[in-house]
């Protein structure tokens, strides 16, 4: 889920940067550096999520576990998207270094939000926990797509129908990313549940 | 994939502070991103073409890239033209956007100009070179820190997942469109999460033991020389100059 540099308007960008500069410093702020290793590895680990791709039809999709990073990480989740796109500018010049702002925010926002409205329900036990998770997965892409679409229409009123049409685009992936993230959030509350307790600090 | 193959050479830009390069690329793409002009856009691809070749850069692995950038913007010239804007021409049985044929072209060579830049640029420099110059740049202390390390680990976190999915394809997993495979990729993801966790504690541990405190040590210290000076001057007027195009 990128935008390519040179699309968006010179103020849809400076608000993307603006977003991104406040949220990755709360995050950083977040972050002391008994957890800075904690929060490295699992930047790390969520970059390597975005090589998987798992099969869909004929084709296949690869994952972004945006909702996982928001419900693990909270406010972390901006410095560690930012650092995971910047990665993905210089190795394989995917998207870019001004657009690095309104990507960063296109995808860490709603992990954020995800945290503030699911996290709650993945301490408890049962069927919420497995409902919160299935709905982060599925709200994260959601409202990034939402968002974009929001930065492209916003930049160009001529984008517009290009912009529903990266909407459109999601949905498969929205349901994809709910029914992993909610067996991931499964198989992490058994083997480790001390590990679903991080972001706290 | 992410054998950072554009980092070793000879060339000018191999040599350069990885800071004054940083610099000079998020000033050269910010000019070139934001740009209406095709003329301050060609003259940019121009600029960003000559970088290109002072890099030396393997040309068939660069031109990869740029082909997989390119076809995002094929799929902007498949769709701008027919939805875009008002005016109209009719070519063949198709109307055709003008508006939306010079948004196209637009963005397909500010994309390719940036793409150049950055190859260019950026790649010519390793991560444990941009993560220090962050850091000497005074952007953040603790990002160069999150850069450095998640950079660190990303191949060995990587190994971890593919070690994990051998070992399931020896048991006979077929990947398919079904909720097994979702919950198999889920549980392998999740064994990944747990591994790394742990090993993040052993080597917060290890670290401590060798007396770590916050601070990270460069290993080859890049100090600013003469060279890095000149280029920072001379590509700052020639980005300057394209913002005056620009303006004209």
């Amino acid at each position: 889920m990128h935008i390519s540099e040179g699309v968006l308007s010179p103020a849809v960008l400076v608000a993307g940067g603006a977003v991104t500069f406040v949220g990755t410093g709360l995050g950083l702020k977040r972050i002391d550096y008994d957890h800075i290793m904690t929060v490295s590895l699992l930047t790390a680990t969520f970059f390597v999520a975005s090589l998987i791709h798992v099969p869909l039809g004929p084709g296949n999709i690869h994952l972004v576990l945006g909702g996982l990073m928001g419900l693990v990480l909270g406010w972390s989740a901006f410095p560690a998207i930012l650092i995971a796109l910047l990665l993905q500018a210089i190795f394989f010049q995917y998207g870019g270094l001004v657009v690095l702002g309104a990507n960063t925010t296109v995808m860490a926002l709603p992990a954020v939000g995800c945290y503030y409205l699911f996290r709650k329900w993945i301490e408890t036990n049962g069927n919420k926990r497995k409902m919160a998770a299935f709905a982060a997965g599925f709200f994260s892409p959601l409202l990034s797509s939402l968002l974009m679409a929001l930065a492209l229409a916003t930049s160009d009123q001529g984008f517009l129908q290009t912009a529903q049409l990266v909407v459109a685009a999601h949905i498969p992936l929205m349901i994809i990313e709910g029914v992993i993230t909610m067996f991931i959030i499964l198989f992490l509350s058994r083997v480790q549940p001390e590990f679903l307790s991080i972001g706290k600090s | 994939m992410m054998d950072e193959r554009f980092t070793h050479g000879n060339s000018l830009l191999h040599k350069l502070s990885a800071k004054v390069k940083l610099v000079v690329a998020v000033f050269f793409v910010a000019v070139i991103a934001v740009s209406q002009s095709f003329t301050a856009v060609t003259a940019g691809l121009v600029l960003a073409a000559a970088l290109f070749m002072t890099a030396r850069l393997d040309l068939s692995p660069a031109m990869k890239r740029l082909a997989g950038a390119n076809f995002f913007t094929i799929f902007l010239w498949i769709t701008l033209p027919l939805t875009y804007g008002e005016q109209t021409t009719a070519v063949g049985p198709l109307q055709l956007s003008l508006d939306g044929l010079r948004l196209a072209a637009l963005i397909t060579l500010k994309t390719n100009t940036i793409l150049l830049s950055l190859m260019a640029l950026l790649s010519t420099s390793s991560v444990a070179n941009i993560g220090h110059a962050l850091k000497a740049l005074h952007i953040s202390d603790r990002l160069s820190f999150l850069l450095l390390f998640s950079y660190r680990y990303i191949f060995v976190i990587h190994q971890e997942y593919l070690r994990l999915t051998r070992a399931a394809r020896l048991r006979c997993f077929v990947p398919g469109t079904n909720l097994h495979t979702y919950r198999t990729v889920g549980y392998l993801f999740g064994m990944t999460l747990v591994k790394s966790w742990n090993r993040s504690s052993r080597i917060h541990q290890a670290m401590l033991l060798r007396g770590f405190d916050g601070k990270l040590i460069p290993m080859d210290q890049q100090a600013m020389t003469y060279r890095d000076i000149v280029f920072l001057l001379v590509a700052l007027t020639a980005t300057g100059s394209l913002i005056l195009l620009q303006l004209l």
